[in-house]
């Protein structure tokens, strides 16, 4: 019986297998990867989730093909005790090798790259001078992380501080994100944010939420005993309910407005009268 | 049962007991919390219950002997002070809080923090004296728990005082102090942590470290029941 060729029956396998698993991956895996849509950088965290889960699928269906076919096709026959033949290099499926994975791994680079620009850091926070910004209008909120709590700062509302976070529908929020103590962690996984607040260092972040909703507000850098406590809920409002809202703010914490520091897009970590 | 069996055995047996006295180690330090305080029926008009809590600048070798020096709240249960910061207060009723502050100002690092929050009225009393806010850098330690709204800044003694407490227990009639008055109402039945909002660690980096990072000290547990 002669030897089928092996080649061609693996490549035919490995393409109607890929041709199957797009689709699956693309309506079906890739809306389970990236966080839900509640922002427009959410939305293209959760596109760049997909098309890399596109670009992966054939890479690793290639993988796990080959190893179940090899270990199928091509094992040892039962008593057999010679070695298999030398294989040599083959110039043509080298250098195929080279520029399909060559041009799969820079493409990947350049999207990621172009991805993580075009974020506007909103996956990590771009430091305080960031690359590029939203243009138009920014609401500009300073939050504040603190041994066991987020604190929320307003400078175009008078520098007012509120405990819970709200924002307005279909605004460029400017997220300026920084820490009183040690480091912590911004996290809001529905508007696809995630920003370290280091103490003196003013982290920012934009982001856009889209439509209303409520998010969950969360440390995502073990900070302490009640590191798991950081834990709030806040609110993507129209912009009516956030401007009454962010005025009643004003009103009510009104005493705590006066004894705040001018606002500062950093604070150093005082007092430390106790400190050692 | 060869030799080697038998070492193999012993080996395996010593292992064994290791094993379960570490794991019972880890399971008593996981689950051991400081002795729950009930809140007492107050007796004023309008019912509720009365919490009294004393804040001291040395926790005293008495109630802690690992670490005397280190700052803590202590409760009253009993007519007798407590080393807890467990209590537990009835759900759906309104709390009375009275705080002796024995100890001196560090300061708040978020003056934010200096405003009452999430009281009845949205006031305490500071030696009598209604009050909304202290300045910020006079705050000795706060009574907060975030999940119940409330904020409560304590203001320190004086650092020019004659009579400061030492070490707890610290007596109002004996030493100087501030009295800090306040009510709040609780909801639901459930596990409530507060803590201080100060950095009052005292020798520990930035005033982060000890009796603000170990429950009993500057943190603890409401239990609405």
């Amino acid at each position: 019986m002669s030897e089928p060729n092996h080649a061609r029956r693996f490549a035919t396998l490995w393409i109607v297998s890929t041709i199957i698993a797009l689709p699956i991956v693309l309506l079906w895996v890739g809306p389970l990867l990236g966080p839900p849509e509640g922002s427009v950088q959410a939305g293209d965290q959760a596109t760049t989730m997909t098309v890399m889960a596109l670009i992966a699928t054939p890479v690793l269906l290639l993988v796990v093909l080959f190893l179940i076919y090899a270990t199928i096709f091509f094992r040892q026959a039962p008593g057999a005790v010679l070695e298999g033949p030398a294989v040599r290099g083959d110039a043509r499926i080298q250098t195929t090798w080279i520029i399909v994975t060559s041009l799969m791994v820079l493409s990947i680079a350049i999207y990621g790259s172009v991805e993580l620009v075009g974020g506007n850091g909103v996956g990590s926070g771009s430091g305080p001078t960031p690359l590029t910004s939203p243009s138009g209008h920014k609401v500009r909120v300073q939050v504040i992380g603190q041994q066991w709590a987020w604190t929320y700062r307003w400078p175009e509302y008078g520098g007012v501080e509120t405990p819970h976070l709200v924002l307005p529908v279909n605004e460029n929020i400017e997220l300026n994100v920084t820490s009183l103590d040690v480091i912590h962690s911004l996290w809001i996984y529905q508007l696809g944010v995630k920003a370290d607040a280091n103490p003196d260092v003013n982290n920012i972040a934009y982001v856009k939420p889209t439509h209303e909703q409520t998010f969950e507000v969360r440390c995502a850098e073990l900070c302490g005993i009640w590191h798991g406590a950081m834990f709030d809920h806040g609110k993507v409002v129209s912009d009516a309910a956030f401007q009454k809202w962010i005025a009643a703010m004003q009103v009510k914490f009104a005493p705590a407005t006066k004894a705040l520091p001018p606002f500062s897009l950093t604070y150093l970590p005082e007092p430390t009268r106790r400190g050692g | 049962m060869s030799v080697v069996a038998k070492k193999a055995l012993g080996v395996g047996l010593a292992v064994a007991i290791v094993g379960v006295l570490i794991g019972l180690y880890v399971a008593n330090f996981a689950t051991s919390f400081p002795t729950p305080v009930a809140s007492i029926n107050s007796p004023v008009a309008g019912g509720g219950s009365n919490l009294t809590l004393e804040t001291v600048a040395a926790v005293g070798s008495k109630f802690s002997p690992a670490h005397p020096a280190w700052v803590s709240y202590l409760a009253k249960s009993k007519g007798k002070w407590v080393h807890t910061t467990i209590f537990q207060v009835p759900a759906y009723s309104v709390i009375h809080v009275t705080i002796y502050q024995f100890d001196s100002p560090t300061g708040l690092r978020n003056p934010f923090l200096s405003q009452v929050q999430g009281t009845v009225g949205g006031t305490a009393t500071l030696d009598g004296k209604t009050f909304r806010s202290i300045p910020a850098e006079e705050a000795s330690h706060t009574f907060a728990v975030p999940e119940l709204g409330v904020f409560v800044p304590l203001a320190g003694v004086p650092e020019e005082a004659k009579n400061p407490c030492e070490e707890a227990p610290c007596l109002p009639s004996v030493n100087d102090h501030r009295t800090i008055t306040f009510s709040f109402r609780t909801g639901r039945k459930g596990r409530f942590r507060w803590q201080c909002f100060v950095p009052c660690g005292a020798g520990y980096l930035s005033g982060n470290g000890g009796p603000m990072q170990t429950l009993g000290y500057m943190d603890g547990f409401i239990d609405v029941v």
